[in-house]
């Protein structure tokens, strides 16, 4: 049978990375390695440039709405560069019939938001499409930041090599559990809030206060798992992280036991995870914990001399295993 | 958190781990009848802390995995007729069927919609008064008092347009192929959640008969290790008998409440499991009295369904004679992304599993 589009290749793993490079990259001519924003450098400026569409169901879940993520995500984007975010342009798909209030009150969050984060909301664009040819409201938001020609090494790790620490911000996949629980009217007895955030302030401290800030990039879709697998690939080192180290939530571990997802391949929306080189990471660390977006950092793991380029998870119980790219969302199981 | 942080104590694995290198004193190969077992062994990296000489083979216990391609092609078959909407749990949408997959039918516009349980079902079923909804009744006997729970609901609310078609399957019919197709076992770890409901009492068939001892699990860490360590000392000291290790949850009679809806709804039939063939009376299927809620009566089907690759040794790994090392496609043509046996589909398949936590030692 012909092939169609599948939901698998847009859940950020594998499957979307293939569909990228076949469809995408070499028509567009896109550069290598690809980066959550690219560096657009002009007469002295160092500018960078992202785009996102937001698409979740439902728009409105514990912590969020569709608008306050559609500024976080870009603004995090541009962050996780070293760039410091400025403008964002937001486009609108909104189907027929959809509630004025609820765009509304999207559009307030979005503006909230933006303040917040000290971007500002300069351009957008507004179509209105048949009933059920969206489904109730799309949006698209692109974000431009000005990074500091320092920084430029960021979003591509070539300064990465084998020593070097990682650290997270904060427990992962609670966007994901809370968009689930919301989606399927699940009632949880601890409800679980997505950690939908703009960490650019949060960035922008550590940037400021240590100049051994190897990569950066936020754990979005797919998960850890896959942020660890691009880094890995990128740089040609493997990686070795520690299962006891790496914060999961109760609620979250709970959920994840029940339904038989593992939490490192779960979405988030206000995590970042940050290499650090060899012995700057307790200065990092602490800086990260001074800040309400950082409380629960944790330096998870290290960059091994490994050229199979494998990610491998000490386990809790203190053996290992390999943490591969995931293929497609994750099922949830029978039994 | 409790009954989790406990089983994955680290001090309590270790010592295990070390009192298992302390106790053997031979080879000693177990299977892991439960798929969720499989995918608990890999996942907490258990085979790199076991001794060499303990060889853990994966068994039939993983639902989707003994899912015959008949059963997918039916499936497919009815999501592609009008006014139908097919429910199904989530393992199954990337099986192969002959030709194609139930998620590349969705991906193509059939209406398959992903369940949590049955009872969401007869509220789609609810919903869509006009179609006729289809629930892809799958899973040993955890799942089907679920489903015999869904089958009395739907008669008792008088839902008429909800259907059954069922791929249910029972445990010990599938452990005795395995004992006389000649594997060479010294032991059974045994499903943990299928003995919540049966009991332990249906393996007892098992020490008495052919002489082999079965421990049943649960599914943390420390659960397998000291199942491990109980099936050795059994070995060690020559005595067969059925253990209970997943004593929180399991007893010797079991759950006498699921029991009695099983076998109210249900009956046992010949059914057919991928790589087996057709197992006298392992299957579960609608007694007369439920019969209206069975698709295959109401729409029979013939379906040809197409041989399995040739290449593809699911059926031999199913059995526990050979191993994913042994198959010539195993992450060379079937991967998880495009899979050639459902061995790589389900996240309690063996290939699955291998593949995605390829251990370190």
């Amino acid at each position: 049978m012909k092939d169609f589009i599948s939901l698998n290749q847009g859940s950020g793993g594998k499957l979307t990375h293939e569909l990228i490079d076949r469809v995408f990259a070499g028509r567009f001519g896109m550069a290598e390695p690809l980066t959550d924003s690219a560096i657009l450098k002009e007469s002295g400026f160092t500018r960078v440039f992202t785009t996102d569409s937001y698409v979740v169901d439902p728009l409105f879940f514990p912590g969020g709405n569709i608008g306050k993520l559609a500024i976080c995500g870009t603004v995090n984007d541009l962050a996780v560069s070293g760039a410091d975010p400025r403008y964002i342009a937001a486009s609108f798909i909104i189907e027929e019939g959809f509630p004025l209030h609820e765009l509304v009150l999207i559009t307030e969050s979005m503006a909230d938001e933006a303040l917040k984060a000290g971007v500002k909301i300069v351009t957008g664009d507004t179509k209105v499409v048949h009933k059920g040819k969206c489904d109730k409201l799309f949006i698209t938001t692109s974000g431009i930041g000005i990074l500091n020609p320092d920084l430029e090494h960021i979003s591509t790790g070539k300064r990465v090599k084998p020593g070097d620490k990682l650290i997270i911000n904060g427990p992962v996949g609670n966007h994901a559990i809370a968009v689930l629980g919301a989606r399927n009217n699940l009632n949880f007895s601890t409800p679980v809030t997505s950690d939908c955030a703009s960490l650019n302030y949060l960035i922008s401290k550590v940037l400021q206060n240590s100049g051994e800030i190897r990569f950066m990039r936020d754990i979005t879709r797919g998960g850890l798992t896959t942020v660890l697998n691009e880094l890995a690939k990128m740089i040609g080192f493997g990686i070795i992280i520690n299962e006891v180290y790496v914060p999961v939530d109760d609620p979250v571990k709970g959920l994840c036991e029940m339904l038989g997802f593992d939490p490192f391949y779960l979405a988030n929306e206000g995590k970042v995870l940050i290499v650090v080189g060899a012995g700057e990471e307790t200065r990092v660390l602490n800086i990260l914990r001074s800040d309400p977006l950082g409380l629960y950092s944790e330096i998870i793991g290290e960059i091994v001399p490994d050229k199979k380029e494998l990610v491998v998870l000490n386990t809790s119980v203190g053996g290992k295993r390999i943490l591969d790219m995931p293929v497609g969302d994750q099922l949830p199981r029978i039994c | 958190m409790k009954y989790i942080d406990e089983f994955r104590n680290k001090d309590l694995v270790m010592n295990l781990a070390d009192l298992i290198n302390k106790t053997v004193t031979r080879d000693y190969t177990f299977m892991e009848v439960c798929g969720g077992h499989t995918a608990a062994i890999h996942r907490f990296g258990i085979p790199s802390l076991l001794p060499d000489n303990i060889r853990l083979i994966s068994g039939p216990g993983c639902p989707v995995c003994v899912t015959g391609t008949d059963f997918i092609d039916k499936a497919i078959t009815y999501s592609k007729m009008n006014e139908v909407i097919l429910t199904t749990f989530g393992d199954l949408l990337r099986v192969p069927g002959s030709a194609s997959s139930l998620e590349k039918e969705k991906a193509a516009g059939a209406d398959i919609r992903v369940v949590l349980s049955g009872l969401e079902v007869l509220e789609i079923a609810r919903m869509n008064p006009e179609s006729l909804v289809i629930f892809l009744g799958i899973g040993f006997e955890t799942t089907a008092p679920g489903t015999a729970v869904t089958i009395k609901q739907a008669e008792k609310q008088n839902i008429n347009n909800f259907f059954l078609l069922s791929a249910h399957k029972i445990m010990p019919p599938a452990m005795e192929a395995i004992i006389k197709e000649g594997v060479n076992l010294d032991g059974f770890i045994c499903p943990g959640h299928v003995a919540t409901i049966t009991g332990s009492s249906i393996f007892d068939f098992i020490p008495e008969r052919f002489n082999l001892g079965c421990v049943v699990t649960g599914f943390e860490p420390v659960d397998i290790l000291q199942s491990i360590l109980m099936l050795i000392r059994q070995v060690n000291q020559n005595n067969s008998k059925v253990e209970i290790e997943y004593n929180r949850a399991v007893t010797v009679k079991g759950n006498s409440i699921a029991q009695r809806l099983l076998s109210e709804v249900f009956e046992p039939y010949d059914a057919t499991w991928r790589g087996f063939g057709v197992i006298p009376l392992s299957g579960l299927t609608l007694k007369k009295d439920f019969e209206k809620f069975n698709i295959e009566k109401k729409m029979p089907l013939k379906i040809n369904s197409q041989e399995d690759n040739d290449l593809c040794i699911c059926g031999k790994i199913l059995r526990g004679l050979e191993t994913p090392a042994d198959c010539p496609l195993f992450a060379e043509i079937c991967f998880p992304e495009n899979p050639v046996g459902a061995c790589m589909v389900s996240n309690e398949g063996t290939c699955n599993n291998w593949y995605k936590f390829r251990f370190i030692k």
